[in-house]
């Protein structure tokens, strides 16, 4: 199915009819909550909303989780009951019992469809209550899985700070050292001497290690960060001073946020490819530094020393084929990652392509085709699943990355998978964390490598 | 609105699409937008099924909110009856549906025109119905469909027969619970007609009427099937679930009176205490000298009807155990719980609150809960055992190996079940008295007894983020790290460093 020609290495570019599984954009509460420690999100919809969040995140629930639902009634459907009311009564009862600095009110297909002005309520009922609420409309009618974190930092990006005017330059120095240095310890290595440089915010929520992990990335060019979106806490947004600060995206499902840094922050988007492999971190960093004015120092041995690291891995993996059948946006970043290390990509299947946000992304790839001589690579969007199962039948690919419905049958027919929401929820981000990302590609090829002798491979009925 | 963390129940659809994809030969068709599609990832998950769950989704998208779904649903019920010929194929509406009112019985209309499949609207309104009661109205809408199509009935078979109504996928130990009560059946001589909706074709439901009468083990799902069955075709039906001794020996006299009623001369009381005194060892097992301890205990029930009822029944008058109060989330259906627990326990309630419900837990302080998992882990949270006895379950609960809660072996299963919470309670409490376990840490599996390293604030701090299970390895390995290269302070970076190295 891969397109024959390959005098051109550009990929090709496909959409289907967006019949796919996937998880609703709702499910970013599941990370986001646990991400800004002070949030209360609130989901402002049906039975069919919550179900799935309970099953979905699981033992989540039963840890008393900073979210909950607003189950819509059909009163509140009918318009018998007052939004407004209706949201102040739940809000205020949330604010006794947890004290939240900030509501995010998730709106959902329902609230689209009676059309429920949650932007107009919102700040109305801020003021009234005193607790920031914003609002992100991370529905199913819209959006896919992760685009839901897209939206609600994007509604977040509007609250970020401005900075304090009368401050000298030497405050407004500390003031940024004291934020990188949370908690005021002095590093414990030489320190790297820093750069002066434009102020960098990234943005994209990761886990506190690899935003450690990709901040110490960046001082050791000298590069300064001086903050996070999203951040721990909702009170340390961090500061954006319009036309002056440099923002740069950690993920590929981020582009409504990074419009909303540009236009209405009147931020400097930095266009790079996302830090996902060791190719991707330095061609991320290189840009960075480009865009800043640093030269960029080691960086080359650094890679190379990651790649050393990964032989093992890329030896096994050279020369197997992978499918992605396409659910969380990731999927151009890690086919690019896969492809470098020797896999042949069959098919990108993904939610939603934006060529501009992940331009950078696809430049890469279009150049990490051409050095490993791999065929255009195939990017579906909004893709068919049916159409795909039969595609994968017959191109039979060594690994397909898929969500959870197909997994199970796929393996039923002998054909090995991968869950591809793992690789939403594991840390893939930087240098350090590239080995991880192959030792999940590995796994379902490895386990089934050692179940080899059981005999057994399909295991349905052959009609 | 209402503040919501958990439900027992889930939506409407849900009920609709566990019988759709119940049965072996319908496709379901959801109205519904991208993601609403989770049913197939639990029924993959939790079932661990390996055939593709047969349920896909018309999207509705922006465009359809704005021209509404014009062709796309008869273009996707139409597509679906190529692709995947089944025999009937359920429109299934969800809670996006119901506020977009479009006249989805039109497009049905329509694209039977064009179907070979038979082709349904699932009756089941989001704002009225939940998961059971849409999953009872869907399993009799398609029944029906089938048998008001009959211009005659067929002739009874020649043998005593029955089905088995309500068998379903997603239901607690269902499949276990199918085998045990065939083997029964088999046992008292009588044949299974047809088990429904589990693994049965639509096709084959013109032959339920074959059966001599109807088996109806779980009260939340049949019953309505089974009463429209018993008017149409005049089959009687055995509404009694055969959940511990003595409710399965009355299950077994009921059958003795339909088959005594249509002249078969049966008599089943040597087979009820035969099976009784040998092949269950639950009556046997509470008279055993060691579930004396058992005698008075406190418990807590709660789960949906058919479980919590039985449960209370089961230890209130087979095991001796207390219950302080029994309580059920099928509000639509809580009278007959009332009935059914009247007497059995001390206070019964009916709430789909599960705050409530954990409140009252804390406040009855029993010493084992048998609930649902929310239950479970509500136990974990006070330090009170819980054995789970009903839905809404996690995948531990899908067991592969053989675990029934009906029938004779069933009454062992449960034996097992409440002899086990209960001693873990009683090994718990004993640990505490005598001061626990030997809590004293083992210092050899770790270099820290020798190390000379220091672990810096923020590394510490990092190395305590990492999960439990896997911290020592990683905190060896990264002193290691720091060993070789000749770090004598462990900061986020040497960590990091040892990661890419080593894989610490």
């Amino acid at each position: 199915m891969v397109p024959e020609s390959t005098t051109l290495s550009s990929p090709t570019f496909e959409c289907e009819t967006g019949n796919y599984h996937t998880f609703c954009p709702i499910s970013c509460v599941a990370w986001l909550y646990q991400k800004i420690e002070d949030s209360f999100f609130l989901v402002i919809g049906t039975k069919t909303c919550g179900y799935f969040l309970q099953n979905a995140l699981g033992v989540m629930i039963f840890a008393e989780p900073r979210y909950a639902m607003a189950e819509l009634e059909e009163g509140d459907v009918n318009a018998k009951l007052n939004a407004y009311d209706e949201l102040r009564r739940l809000c205020l009862q949330v604010k006794k019992d947890r004290n939240p600095s900030v509501f995010v009110w998730i709106g959902t297909c329902t609230t689209e469809i009676i059309k429920m002005d949650l932007e107009g309520i919102a700040p109305k009922l801020e003021d009234e209550i005193g607790v920031p609420i914003v609002v992100a409309r991370a529905n199913g009618l819209d959006y896919a899985f992760t685009q839901g974190e897209d939206t609600v930092l994007a509604a977040m990006a509007s609250r970020c700070p401005k900075p304090q005017p009368q401050k000298s330059e030497e405050e407004k120095k500390s003031a940024l050292r004291s934020l990188f240095q949370l908690g005021g310890k002095k590093p414990a290595e030489a320190p790297v001497e820093t750069v002066d440089h434009k102020p960098l915010v990234l943005f994209g929520s990761l886990t506190d290690p690899v935003v450690n992990q990709l901040t110490l990335e960046l001082k050791r060019q000298g590069i300064t960060v001086s903050g996070w979106l999203p951040a721990p806490r909702y009170a340390e947004l961090p500061v954006i001073e319009e036309g002056v600060t440099y923002v740069a995206g950690v993920n590929p499902f981020l582009s409504r946020t990074a419009s909303a840094l540009q236009r209405r922050m009147r931020c400097n988007l930095i266009t790079a490819p996302f830090p996902i492999g060791p190719d991707g971190t330095r061609a991320w960093i290189e840009a960075i530094c480009r865009d800043l004015g640093v030269v960029p120092k080691g960086l080359e041995e650094r890679e190379q020393q990651i790649w050393d690291a990964l032989k093992e891995d890329m030896d096994f993996l050279k020369g197997k084929s992978v499918f992605f059948m396409g659910d969380n946006l990731l999927e151009v970043s890690m086919a690019r990652f896969l492809i470098r290390c020797g896999m042949i990509v069959h098919e990108v299947g993904i939610p939603y392509m934006d060529k501009r946000y992940q331009q950078g992304e696809l430049d890469l790839l279009d150049k990490t085709c051409q050095q490993m001589g791999h065929t255009p690579v195939r990017i579906v969007e909004k893709p068919d699943n049916y159409n795909q199962i039969q595609r994968i039948y017959e191109v039979k690919p060594d690994l397909v990355i898929t969500g959870m419905a197909h997994a199970n049958p796929l393996e039923a027919r002998g054909i090995n998978t991968k869950w591809s929401v793992e690789f939403t929820f594991a840390m893939i981000h930087g240098f350090t964390n590239a080995h991880d990302v192959l030792k999940m590609v590995r796994k379902p090829l490895d386990r089934n490598t050692s179940l080899k002798s059981l005999g057994w491979e399909k295991l349905i009925q052959e009609v | 609105m209402k503040l919501a963390y958990w439900m027992y129940a889930g939506p409407a659809h849900i009920g609709t699409l566990r019988i759709a994809s119940s049965f072996k030969d319908v496709h379901a068709i959801m109205h519904a937008p991208l993601g609403d599609d989770y049913f197939n990832v639990m029924r993959s998950m939790l079932e661990r099924e390996r055939e593709f769950t047969p349920v896909t989704a018309s999207i509705v998208d922006r465009k359809v909110l704005g021209r509404g779904s014009q062709d796309k649903v008869v273009t996707n019920i139409v597509r679906k009856d190529q692709e995947e010929a089944p025999s009937l194929i359920v429109l299934t509406p969800t809670c996006t549906s119901a506020i977009l009112q479009e006249d989805l019985q039109n497009f049905v209309a329509r694209a039977q025109e064009q179907a070979k499949a038979d082709v349904i609207l699932a009756d089941a309104n989001h704002y009225r119905f939940n998961e059971l009661t849409a999953a009872e109205k869907t399993f009799h809408q398609i029944v029906s469909h089938y048998i008001d199509k009959l211009k005659e009935m067929p002739p009874r078979s020649e043998r005593p027969s029955a089905n088995i109504l309500g068998m379903s996928t997603l239901g607690f130990h269902n499949s276990h619970d199918c085998k045990e009560l065939k083997r029964l059946l088999a046992d008292l001589g009588v044949e299974v007609n047809l088990v429904a909706p589990e693994g049965c074709s639509v096709n084959d439901l013109k032959d339920l009427p074959r059966a001599w009468f109807n088996v109806v083990p779980y009260r939340e799902l049949g019953r309505q099937t089974a009463e429209y069955l018993q008017e149409k075709c005049d089959q009687p039906f055995v509404d009694i679930t055969p959940m511990g001794v003595m409710q399965t020996a009355k299950f077994i006299r009921a059958i003795q009176k339909i088959l005594n009623g249509k002249s078969v001369a049966a008599d089943f009381e040597p087979f009820i205490k035969e099976q009784t005194l040998h092949v269950s060892q639950a009556t046997w097992f509470a008279r055993s000298i060691d579930c004396q301890n058992l005698q008075g205990k406190r418990a807590v029930v709660y789960g949906d009807n058919t479980h919590a009822a039985a449960m209370t029944r089961i230890l209130t008058k087979e095991i001796g155990a207390h219950v302080v109060w029994a309580g059920t989330y099928c509000k639509y259906d809580g009278d007959w719980f009332r009935n059914e627990v009247q007497g059995l326990c001390d206070e019964v309630i009916i709430s789909d609150d599960h705050t409530y419900i954990g409140d009252r837990i804390a406040q009855a302080e029993p010493s084992a809960i048998f609930g649902t998992q929310m239950e479970r882990h509500i136990g974990k949270r006070l330090d009170i055992p819980c054995g789970v006895i009903s839905s809404p379950i996690h995948i531990q609960n899908f067991p592969v190996g053989y675990r029934p809660f009906l029938g004779y072996e069933g009454t062992n299963q449960i034996a097992d079940l409440v002899y086990n919470s209960f001693t873990l309670g009683m090994e718990d409490h004993l640990l505490e008295v005598f001061g626990g376990h030997d809590t004293k840490e083992v210092l050899t599996k770790t270099l820290t007894a020798s190390s000379e390293l220091n672990w810096d604030e923020a590394a510490s701090k990092e190395l305590g983020k990492i999960p439990g299970f896997v911290r020592g390895k990683v905190k060896r390995n990264t002193e290691k790290y720091a060993r070789d290269t000749g770090a004598s302070t462990i900061t986020l970076e040497v960590m990091y460093a040892a990661k890419e190295a080593v894989g610490a």
